[in-house]
């Protein structure tokens, strides 16, 4: 029920009553839908990923102790996921990036063109964190020491 | 009929933000120079996956390995303020709010590339 127009000082637009544009909710899931929130979803997650860049950075410099206390919390199940979290997405974000770069360079913008690297860049992300799994579980990593 | 912007406010083309298109063109610099490094960033870490903290100093001890690490964090950061500021922007619609969590964002961000970089003048002397 609506309150009563005051009578003193000016009207205050009925705010809850407004018509709202529409919003994510009303739209049919779309492939160039997807990464492009995804594109946003793995930067923040990439924004928690350099804080553990620096804590491993902070533990290796501590010495064996530090970094032996960063590895006891890595090398745990959780650890391990939350790791190849963030490998798939800098690949995601990386990927996604380099649409976005070809966006601005005036490049990609059909429709077919554009439903078509969306599909690639989602399919091309898990493929490469799949790589890099498959890399460090064959041995096939570890080559800088 | 004749334009209210002074010739000053049209040379600058500024806009209402006042900051012209500094973000857009420093969030596209900061990604283009991201390409190489990120790429490079992904062979030290599948490189030093699963060695211990001997191989990781040694490696990160030699100053160009330690440079590229610390040019891929200050971007890195520097890209990390530029597109949560985009997202605050986005979302937050409160003044006080908006003006705090940019703030937090923008000491999260010295802190951190602090951090890393003390880290590794630390590790250049292990």
């Amino acid at each position: 029920m609506a309150a009563p127009p005051s009578t003193s000082g000016p009207q205050k637009p009925d705010i809850a009553s407004r018509p709202l544009s529409p919003h994510l909710t009303v739209y049919h899931w779309a492939p160039t839908m997807i990464v492009s929130i995804t594109h946003r979803v793995t930067g923040v997650g990439l924004s928690v990923g350099m804080l553990a860049l620096a804590l491993w950075l902070v533990a290796i410099s501590n010495g064996p102790s530090g970094y032996l206390a960063f590895y006891s919390y890595a090398l745990t199940p959780v650890g391990l996921l939350v790791m190849f979290g963030f490998a798939w997405a800098l690949a995601f974000h990386f990927l996604q990036g380099i649409r976005h770069l070809a966006w601005d360079l005036g490049y990609g913008f059909a429709k077919e063109t554009a439903r078509l690297t969306a599909l690639l860049v989602i399919g091309l992300s898990f493929l490469i964190a799949a790589a890099v799994c498959a890399l460090i579980w064959t041995g096939h990593g570890g080559y800088l020491s | 009929m004749s334009s209210m912007q002074t010739p000053l406010h049209k040379v600058e083309g500024m806009g209402s933000s006042h900051s012209g298109t500094s973000h857009f063109w420093h969030e596209r610099l900061t990604a283009i120079a991201l390409i190489p490094l990120t790429l490079w960033f992904g062979y030290v870490m599948l490189g030093l996956a699963g060695t211990n903290e001997v191989a990781c100093i040694s490696y990160l001890a030699h100053w160009w390995n330690a440079l590229l690490m610390f040019a891929f964090v200050f971007i890195t950061l520097w890209h990390i303020r530029l597109g949560l500021q985009v997202i605050i922007d986005d979302y937050v619609h409160t003044a006080g709010g908006k003006i705090a969590l940019l703030l937090l964002v923008r000491f999260l961000v010295l802190a951190t590339g602090s951090a890393a970089g003390f880290a590794l003048l630390q590790i250049s002397r292990l």
